[in-house]
């Protein structure tokens, strides 16, 4: 069986539009985040969480009434599957500094007057209380973490390929991430440590897409020499579809199975990897071979003997006298 | 079948069987992180500020004595910061400076004459911090041992000054919390004066003028005293140094006191028996303030000269007095704790969350499966056996390198098909072309695989260099992520390529094939 072959799409045609649909997205995500703020979970934000097992079936409003003397702005919620009686409750972080043992005061307080209120017999069963210094400390890993790694990804496919792949790669890196963003935010994800994990991820991801394509492009521009650049680009695209599409399809099958059975703690993750896996298919297709067709043709007439694009392309074992320049 | 043939397909069954017993049972094998065993995770903070100011205030009450032997006058001497101290009015500059000497060594005096700010030398205050954080570190580890915990994790954390504590499979979260975080500084004083019902009864007994070198201490009235009603607080002075502390015990074990309550005895080591012993004999008839954490337990009178032997009295229970005696043996924290982070799994959410991963990873196998079989037909089925391969050898290097699996650990696993699946298709998809453009079968598998050879390297270095730095980023779980995705992309190396391409050779030496199902 084979599907969508000898596609002849001009996909680059469709640059334009693929831009400004993206843009949309990414600017109403902007928009959301800036008006309402980026939502982060407790890793980041720092907080008290804790998740709580009634024996007997409890609203929402009895655990709330009974934790009416705790001060502060609670969330409580179900957790868990149905028919589990979780319940989970947080605090935004209080005004109590880190001094000695004071951050523990809030998950102590949720317990006392859940014991003291007429809510049933209940279980513990996960504490998280985090302090404005580790909220701290990890935002900034999170933050230099992908930097960190698109920087060394664009790095290793300039290396590999053209500088030109390089920025082509980490600018649709970029996009992917802003758009799982927004879509994280559109359906009210928080941002927590997994969800960054996700994100780092599909960094590595994305770019696996845009690896296949640059190589085959690569091939391309090797064996058709006469043709123009984007005429290249274009079938490079089409030539890889089919298993752009596979691939895409069945890793989005496997996360989804992770968003559906995984539990309530890895469903942001899969989500966002769902989102992300979407994304970067579309983006290695439309974004990243355009931008690297439009930063090939700008050093083309800028430098007409190409040297630059010779000498910055690191030749594979065995093939560095195959080479040859689109033009 | 060829030679070389042979020996890549033993090659493979000898990797497959090494993963397995590497991992069999999974049970015993494979690490579980703290969120799926259950257990407590705890980042503290050493307040290094207060050991140097301990040490800055000894220093302080050290060179107050020698002043006083020396017979220089002064206006004022004190410890102003943690790391400074002020001497103001100095009658005679030449014996100050003498009688200061010692003190040089440690800390860099200002200029000026008649009254000088010393501060503590930068160099040696850096040590300090270090030290106070190493012997911090010590003491929890003796601690969490003495609590018998299965591998506990007790290590440096991130920014300076950082402990990170992990307990697995730790059900009374509070009582592991309670041990590990207490202070437990044990300190011997005599009472100077005392006791008073309030503070200020305390202060106003020295018309509110309390010498430098005395402080006022809090403490339980004597059980004795209230006739059995409960005991009020009351107030004690002392001296700011103590003669005798915690690192003078040898000892310290639960016991029995004279009514027959829990109680904690301890005894002294030979150093601190001898000044004990002067200690008392030098004060019979007055008070000995039994302290622990800047509270008086008790204060007995002393009747007699007592060498090494003492007893804490107070309203314990045999559990606290247990886990007195554990804290007391294990020394005193040399600096209180700052308490950062908490995450404590409880077992039963963690045994739900291994429930829902495993169904996750094996939810997401059979889609992909199934589509694959459905897709490329027997050339699928060589594209399973290399995804479970791959799998297979994930699990036994994980069991083999100790590694930790974690809930998100179960979402590399997840991946790791993910990739498998990306890098046959990527080959199968270019056998089919070849196919198309009318090749051969052999050559066209050949084909095939030579073309990808260099763009899987490709893909999976750029993943490898995000899970670098995802491991870089994360804590324990996330840690469990990074490290299963990384183990996965390095193994689908071999499974996509070795494997799945003995396969393919396999079946062809077996019948001359006209066409590929795939």
């Amino acid at each position: 069986m084979r599907i969508l072959t000898d596609v002849n799409i001009d996909w680059l045609r469709w640059r334009w539009h693929a831009l400004a649909f993206s843009w949309l997205i990414i600017l109403s995500g902007v928009w959301l985040m800036a008006t309402r703020g980026v939502p982060l979970g407790i890793d980041f934000s720092g907080g008290t969480l804790v998740v709580v097992e009634f024996e007997q079936p409890v609203t929402e409003e009895a655990v709330r009434n009974a934790l009416a003397a705790v001060p502060g702005e609670k969330a409580v919620q179900r957790y868990g599957e149905a028919g589990q009686n979780q319940i989970l409750i947080r605090l935004p972080q209080g005004t109590e500094t880190e001094q000695g043992f004071a951050l523990e005061q809030q998950a102590t307080a949720i317990v006392d007057n859940l014991q003291k209120a007429n809510v049933g017999k209940f279980e513990v069963l996960s504490t998280d209380i985090v302090g404005p210094v580790i909220g701290e400390d990890l935002q900034q890993k999170g933050i230099y973490a992908t930097i960190g790694s698109l920087f060394g990804i664009m790095c290793y496919i300039a290396f590999r390929f053209r500088p030109s792949f390089g920025v082509g790669a980490m600018v649709a890196s970029i996009h992917d991430v802003l758009i799982t963003l927004s879509f994280l935010v559109f359906a009210g994800y928080e941002l927590s440590l997994n969800v960054v994990a996700a994100i780092l991820t599909l960094v590595g991801y994305g770019v696996n897409d845009q690896i296949v394509i640059f190589d085959r492009i690569r091939e391309n521009l090797r064996t058709n020499r006469r043709e123009p650049m984007n005429v290249v680009v274009n079938k490079g695209v089409n030539q890889t579809l089919p298993r752009t599409v596979i691939t895409a399809g069945t890793t989005a099958l496997s996360v989804l199975s992770l968003y559906l059975f995984g539990g309530e703690v890895l469903e942001p993750f899969a989500f966002a990897m769902l989102v992300g896996i979407i994304t970067s298919t579309y983006s290695t297709v439309f974004i990243a071979s355009a931008i690297a067709v439009l930063l090939s043709d700008r050093k083309r007439s800028a430098a007409p003997a190409a040297a630059t694009t010779q000498a910055a392309t690191p030749a594979r074992p065995g093939r560095k006298s195959g080479r040859a320049r689109a033009s | 079948m060829n030679k070389n043939l042979r020996w890549r397909l033993i090659a493979i069954v000898a990797v497959i069987a090494l993963a397995i017993w590497s991992f069999y049972p999974p049970a015993s094998k494979v690490n579980l992180g703290l969120d799926l065993k259950g257990g407590v995770h705890m980042v503290m903070r050493v307040q290094t500020d207060a050991a140097l100011r301990i040490e800055t205030e000894t220093t302080v009450e050290r060179l107050r004595e020698t002043l006083a032997k020396a017979n220089v006058q002064y206006s004022k001497l004190e410890a102003a910061d943690p790391t400074e101290f002020v001497v103001e009015g100095i009658q005679n500059d030449q014996a100050f400076r003498q009688a200061a000497a010692e003190v040089d060594t440690v800390f860099s005096r200002s200029s000026g004459a008649g009254s000088y700010t010393y501060a503590m030398r930068p160099n040696l205050a850096v040590q300090l911090r270090e030290e106070t954080v190493t012997q911090a570190l010590q003491t929890i580890e003796r601690r969490v041992n003495d609590l018998g915990v299965a591998e506990p994790v007790v290590a440096r954390h991130g920014a300076a000054n950082q402990i990170l504590v992990q307990l697995p499979g730790v059900t009374d979260v509070a009582r592991a919390k309670e041990i590990i975080r207490n202070t437990a500084l044990l300190e011997l004083k005599i009472v100077e004066m005392g006791p008073f019902p309030t503070e200020e009864a305390a202060l106003q007994a020295y018309n509110n003028a309390l010498p430098p070198d005395l402080v006022v201490v809090p403490g339980s009235e004597d059980v004795a005293a209230t006739g059995g009603g409960t005991p009020s607080t009351v107030y004690y002075a002392v001296r700011r140094v103590p003669p005798i502390t915690g690192r003078d015990l040898r000892t310290a074990r639960p016991s029995l006191d004279q009514n027959n309550l829990p109680a904690v005895s301890f005894s002294l080591n030979q150093d601190g028996a001898r000044r004990f012993g002067q200690l008392t004999e030098q004060n019979i008839n007055r008070q000995l303030a039994i302290i622990l954490d800047n509270r008086v337990f008790s204060a007995p009178v002393i009747q007699s000269r007592i060498t090494d032997e003492g007893q804490i009295t107070g309203s314990f229970t045999q559990q606290e007095a247990q886990d007195l005696s554990l804290v007391l043996r294990s020394g005193a924290l040399p600096a209180p704790m700052d308490f950062l982070e908490e995450r404590t799994v409880g077992p039963s959410l963690g045994a739900d969350s291994i429930r829902a991963g495993v169904t996750a990873a094996v939810g997401g196998l059979l889609l992909v499966m199934l589509f694959i079989l459905f897709y490329y037909r027997l050339a699928g089925l060589n594209a399973l056996v290399s995804i479970v391969t791959n799998l297979l050898i994930l699990l036994g290097m994980m069991a083999y390198l100790g590694a930790t699996m974690t809930l998100p650990g179960f979402a590399g696993f997840i991946l790791t098909i993910g990739i498998g699946v990306d890098s046959n298709v990527l080959i199968f998809e270019r056998i089919k072309e070849e196919l198309a453009a009318g090749r051969p079968v052999k050559a066209a598998i050949n084909a095939g695989f030579d073309r990808v050879w260099w763009t899987i390297v490709d893909t999976h270095v750029a993943s490898l260099i995000a899970a670098a730095f995802l491991f870089q980023f994360g804590t324990g779980p996330i840690r469990g992520f990074a490290t299963s995705l990384a183990i996965g992309l390095a193994a689908n190396v071999f499974t996509a390529i070795f494997v799945s391409r003995t396969i393919f050779e396999l079946v062809l030496t077996r019948r001359r094939v006209a066409t590929l199902s795939i």
